[in-house]
């Protein structure tokens, strides 16, 4: 019954709002048509926009925006109400919680919606094949700047990162260097995409991100301390063998429409996690 | 009288007034919000200076003390002097490179050149304004830092020396239109009494067109400035964007812009961070602003001295 009252609710709103634009029409749309937007992590983008156009392929009249601009643009404008869905690659603060606490009074809900693996990249002439947790940290933390201390050749090597507005920034920094700062000498460049394309061209560079990525790099296997190094793969990822997987997230709060949660519950069917593998990310 | 305006003396001049009070509330439109801007900048920068809670890490001593840039992190530190140094060496490399191109070009252009061949240039370099500074960066991201890597043998493929070459692609219009019309707002009596004297058609323009214009080409370089200073994207895609305190041109740079663009959308609204990219816009506006206005002067200098003699 409260969902009832809610959902008239917030059509007739939207009706009041939308009835000086449009005359005709929008009057008598189903609140499951109500317009859905999506907004956060870049890392996501790609998904978020793969299951968009299908799910408003299969079903005319729905109409999904997916946008970027990191986890945290997308928690707050969450927070702020002005997304339906935020998409995270990292879990929400207890801060940012508490806020959508008092903005909506219920907790946020939390929602697995696929596994990344964030990757390390080399350019594809490095000898170096795998990595200890440990000399990731090192190497950037600016212990370790040379590769032969990684048993490569005789050269200086370039850090390159993501901005410190981005989801795979703060996940690096805190599972990797333990919450320490990253060496002033990194690179940071805007986006993943971006990141590879510097280590295409760059012999000495090492970078980091989204395992959806990395056409012309190669991935360095990954050792957790006193174990064997695992290459990130998707059985990797999911048995939880690979050091460096995370879950990505998608948050909604009780102001959710009933348009956002038909296509959360698609987006976790069988159906929307078979989309998952096509942009390079593993079903959650 | 409304419908006879232009019958009777009144009736005119209140269409004339009319008419002034539409074309005078534009221009305060346009000063107003420039005021706007300027208020809301410089009010969310303000904590910087008053509220003890953002003075504790990012008050003006820190900012301008010796240290590193790590906003992000347990222990944020916001010394801007990284920054800086990256802007001032992005700005440096920009005018070497361009001044020198665009001023002598300027001179081609306004002494020598026939005025068909004239007609060309002028327009193609001022075509060059209009590539979005994106495409510049992208330029510099994926071809000339490949180039200026082979030239130089960094080892870091994008550093200030790139950045600065592409800032220069971009000042060089500005730069070389201004010098342009200085160069040919010089009289042609200058040149005439030059040539009169037996002074060879380089000679003049070197040592007679060109110092008297110097006020006017000073202010073009300023222009030019304040655009490297103030352009983001640019800087953004082909600086490495590693806020370092170092010396060589072929190390990493981040510089103030670059800063503000990358981290202001991720940037919790209220906090030190956010107040302390508010400040460097301030401070990127005020420079500017100055350089704008310094321009602006030069310029004016000279037209009256060149209208007085």
């Amino acid at each position: 019954m409260n969902s009832t009252l809610f959902s008239t609710r917030s059509l007739a709103l939207a009706a009041a709002l939308l009835v000086p634009l449009c005359v005709l029409g929008c009057a008598t749309r189903k609140p499951e048509d109500r317009r859905v937007s999506v907004k956060g992590s870049d890392t996501m983008v790609i998904l978020g926009s793969k299951w968009a156009e299908i799910y408003m392929q299969a079903n005319a009249g729905r109409t999904i925006a997916v946008t970027g601009g990191g986890s945290g643009t997308g928690i707050a404008a969450l927070i702020n109400g002005t997304t339906d869905i935020a998409e995270s690659s990292r879990p929400m603060a207890d801060a940012e919680r508490a806020e959508i606490q008092k903005a909506t009074g219920a907790p946020v809900e939390e929602h697995v919606v696929a596994r990344d693996g964030v990757t390390v990249y080399v350019h594809t002439s490095n000898p170096v094949k795998s990595i200890t947790m440990e000399q990731l940290a090192d190497v950037y933390t600016g212990k370790i700047t040379n590769w032969k201390e990684l048993g490569g050749p005789d050269r200086p090597i370039t850090l390159y990162g993501r901005e410190n507005s981005s989801g795979t920034y703060v996940f690096f920094k805190e599972h990797v260097l333990g919450g320490k700062d990253y060496a002033p000498a990194t690179q940071t460049l805007p986006g993943t995409a971006a990141v590879v394309n510097a280590v295409t061209r760059d012999e000495n560079g090492i970078g980091y991100g989204g395992i959806a990525y990395g056409e012309g790099v190669r991935h360095l296997s990954v050792a957790k301390a006193g174990a064997p190094p695992v290459e990130p793969s998707e059985a990797t990822i999911l048995d939880g063998s690979y050091p460096l997987s995370r879950p990505l997230y998608w948050y909604l709060t009780k102001r959710a429409p009933a348009s956002a949660r038909a296509f959360l519950q698609w987006v976790t069917s069988p159906e929307g996690q078979g989309h998952v593998k096509d942009v390079g990310y593993f079903p959650a | 009288m409304i419908a006879f305006p232009s019958k009777t003396r009144a009736g005119q001049r209140r269409i004339d007034r009319i008419a002034e009070i539409a074309i005078g509330l534009s221009a305060l439109a346009t000063v107003a919000g420039i005021v706007l801007i300027f208020v809301f900048v410089f009010r969310e920068a303000l904590p910087v200076l008053v509220d003890p809670a953002t003075r504790k890490t990012g008050g003006l001593a820190q900012l301008f003390a010796r240290g590193a840039w790590q906003p992000v992190s347990s222990d944020p530190r916001y010394s801007l002097l990284p920054l800086i140094l990256g802007s001032l060496k992005a700005t440096l490399v920009a005018v070497v490179t361009a001044v020198p191109i665009a001023v002598l070009a300027a001179v081609y252009t306004s002494e020598f050149a026939p005025n068909r061949l004239r007609e060309l240039i002028k327009p193609v370099i001022e075509l060059l304004a209009g590539i979005p500074s994106v495409v510049l960066g992208f330029f510099a991201l994926i071809i000339l830092a490949t180039w200026i890597q082979a030239l130089t043998g960094s080892t870091v493929r994008l550093n200030a020396l790139n950045a600065g070459v592409a800032l220069g692609f971009a000042i060089l219009p500005v730069v070389y239109s201004v010098s342009e019309d200085a160069l040919r707002a010089v009289p042609p009596s200058y040149r005439e009494a030059s040539l009169a004297l037996g002074a060879s058609e380089w000679q003049t323009a070197f040592f007679v067109t060109l110092p008297a214009a110097w006020a006017g080409i000073f202010a073009a370089v300023m222009l030019g400035v304040g655009r490297a200073v103030g352009e983001t994207m640019i800087v953004l895609m082909a600086s490495g964007n590693a806020a370092l305190v170092s010396a060589p041109l072929t190390d990493s740079i981040r510089t103030l812009s670059a800063t503000v663009a990358a981290e202001l959308a991720e940037v919790v609204v209220g906090s030190t961070h956010y107040s302390v990219l508010f400040f460097i816009g301030s401070l990127l506006f005020f420079v500017t602003f100055l350089l704008n206005v310094a321009a602006g002067l030069m310029v004016d200098r000279m037209r009256q001295r060149l209208a007085g003699s």
